[in-house]
């Protein structure tokens, strides 16, 4: 296998965007990346486009010849351009299977983009198109709405180790306070703790503020052999590991209700494969799709013990200047969660804070970053873990 | 959902029929054709729940997708039967009245519709026992 290195990034501001369409944010993502590695475009050889559900946001399948047309690469080079889904975590698979083309030697540049426009349709609809990445059959079906699975797993949390509503809301408390310095972020106020407690109830316990938002929004980022990256820029970013994982599709079935076995998984196989271990990384980028899912995700992927995300979060360990800082680029709830985009969207903000350049959210010398992303309620995750210096 | 699609899982909503492993004596719900602690080794058959069990976990839901039906807020929780399974299901309380450890259990529920003509879709929720 060949070591991969990222050349290029580009992504959308995020937001509710009714003036433009699936594939103008797309395009616009894909431009950007290639303008930042400075390719003409010719030298790109496949594409992977993350993204969940255009039948039901836009009636719009077969994404990949759709993409590779827009962006000028399917009449006259004919790429081989796939769509990759998985939920939520449709973006982070598809940046992993275009590491995987390039490391295997099949495909030297390749470009993953992920993407997702959520405001064509009504809220309701939107709701319906969300619960299809739990079991429709047996979990939809008997009226499981997205954010009353997740409330669950919040419900048995708060129970069994002592999780308060305080330290819940402290997650989008955090993250609001980093997007105020993201251009792209979806949301840029700060919020207290007041607001999110008091906010409209959506499913006990959660309200609005518990919840990300609904999203348009378009990233993509270049990869390349790690030996070529100088070749392209002077700031490339290596990826030392990637991995993937499954679960049972719907939460009932699974062994714990307080834990992801998923991201579990899924992390384990990206340390193991970068040589680091969680005590390593500088900055993560988890997918707090609800407020729990970030206290899971930093307990999961080993940075604090079962039961302790909750109080590390509120004791701020997990804001920039903290132990392990948290979704700088302020995580899908206050940056936005296009579902299709969000996996490409935590690598482009693990890119900028490696190359130094993510301005007031940066963190202070960072190494070494990771990604996390989960699709439905941890029925897949996928994890990356990249630095600013090539594999020792 | 489409007539075929819900009529294929009538004995398993209707009657909360899953799975047995005759191998390994595991419980499934829903069924499954598959073991997977056996797999190939596994020898599934139907078995029939009692649909009586505990409520694990819960939360009230106060904004329902566009193909809900029912009123709000309605309670779901996540059930484990006295057989070992886990599922998901509505209790039908007061909110107030849900709590994690509640013993519930089953009744024959209609759950949904499809528009004014389509069929009416039942299937079992759960009360307190």
């Amino acid at each position: 296998m060949r070591d991969v290195a990222i050349i290029g990034v580009g992504c959308t501001k995020f937001g509710e965007m009714w003036e433009r369409s699936f594939r103008d944010i797309v395009v616009e993502a894909g431009a950007q990346a290639i303008g930042d590695a400075k390719l003409n475009g010719e030298e790109i050889e496949a594409m992977y486009v993350g993204n969940m559900s255009g039948g039901q946001f836009v009636s719009q399948e077969h994404i990949g010849s759709l993409i590779a047309d827009f962006t000028g690469l399917a009449s006259t080079f004919h790429i081989p351009a796939t769509r990759v889904e998985a939920a939520c975590a449709s973006g982070g698979l598809a940046l992993r299977n275009a590491i995987i083309a390039v490391a295997s030697g099949y495909h030297d540049v390749v470009v993953a983009a992920g993407v997702e426009k959520m405001t064509d349709v009504e809220t309701g609809v939107t709701v319906d198109a969300l619960a299809s990445a739990a079991d429709r059959e047996w979990e939809g079906f008997m009226g499981a709405t997205f954010p009353a699975l997740y409330a669950m797993v919040a419900r048995l949390h708060m129970h069994r180790y002592g999780t308060t509503r305080d330290q819940l809301a402290q997650v989008a408390v955090k993250n609001h306070h980093n997007a105020v310095n993201n251009p792209r972020a979806q949301f840029r106020n700060e919020i207290t703790l007041d607001t999110v407690k008091n906010a409209t109830m959506v499913s006990d316990p959660f309200t609005l503020f518990d919840c990300s938002p609904i999203t348009d929004g378009a990233a993509a980022v270049i990869v390349a052999p790690a030996e070529d990256a100088k070749k392209y820029t002077d700031s490339p970013v290596y990826v030392l590991g990637s991995g993937q994982a499954t679960d049972t599709i719907s939460l009932h079935n699974r062994a714990d209700f307080c834990t992801f076995g998923a991201s579990v998984a899924a992390g384990q196989r990206a340390y193991e494969m970068a040589h680091v271990t969680p005590n390593d990384i500088d900055l993560c980028e988890v997918h707090d799709c609800f407020t729990i899912a970030e206290i899971l995700a930093i307990e999961d992927l080993g940075f604090f013990k079962k039961g302790q995300g909750g109080p590390a979060t509120l004791a701020g360990e997990t804001a920039i200047g903290g132990k392990i800082p948290i979704n700088t680029s302020g995580g899908l709830k206050a940056c936005g969660h296009p579902v299709g985009a969000t996996g490409i969207k935590q690598a482009v903000e693990c890119v900028e804070q490696l190359r130094g350049t993510a301005g007031k959210r940066q963190v202070d010398g960072a190494k070494i970053a990771m990604t996390h992303n989960v699709g439905g309620t941890g029925g897949t995750a996928v994890c990356h873990i990249f630095s600013n210096e090539r594999r020792k | 959902m489409g007539v075929p699609r819900f009529w294929r899982e009538i004995p398993a909503r209707y009657n909360l029929i899953g799975s047995k492993c005759e191998t390994c004596g595991a419980f499934y719900f829903p069924p499954r054709r598959f073991c997977p602690e056996c797999r190939r080794q596994g020898k599934m058959a139907p078995y029939q729940f009692k649909g009586t069990g505990e409520v694990v976990t819960y939360t009230t839901i106060y904004t329902p997708g566009d193909s809900w039906i029912g009123g709000k807020p309605y309670v779901l929780a996540i059930v484990k039967l006295d057989e070992g399974p886990h599922l998901t299901t509505q209790v039908i309380c007061d909110p107030a009245e849900v709590k994690i450890g509640m013993r519930v259990k089953k009744v024959f529920r209609k759950i949904g519709e499809d528009g004014d003509k389509g069929m009416i879709h039942y299937g079992t929720k759960f009360v307190p026992a």
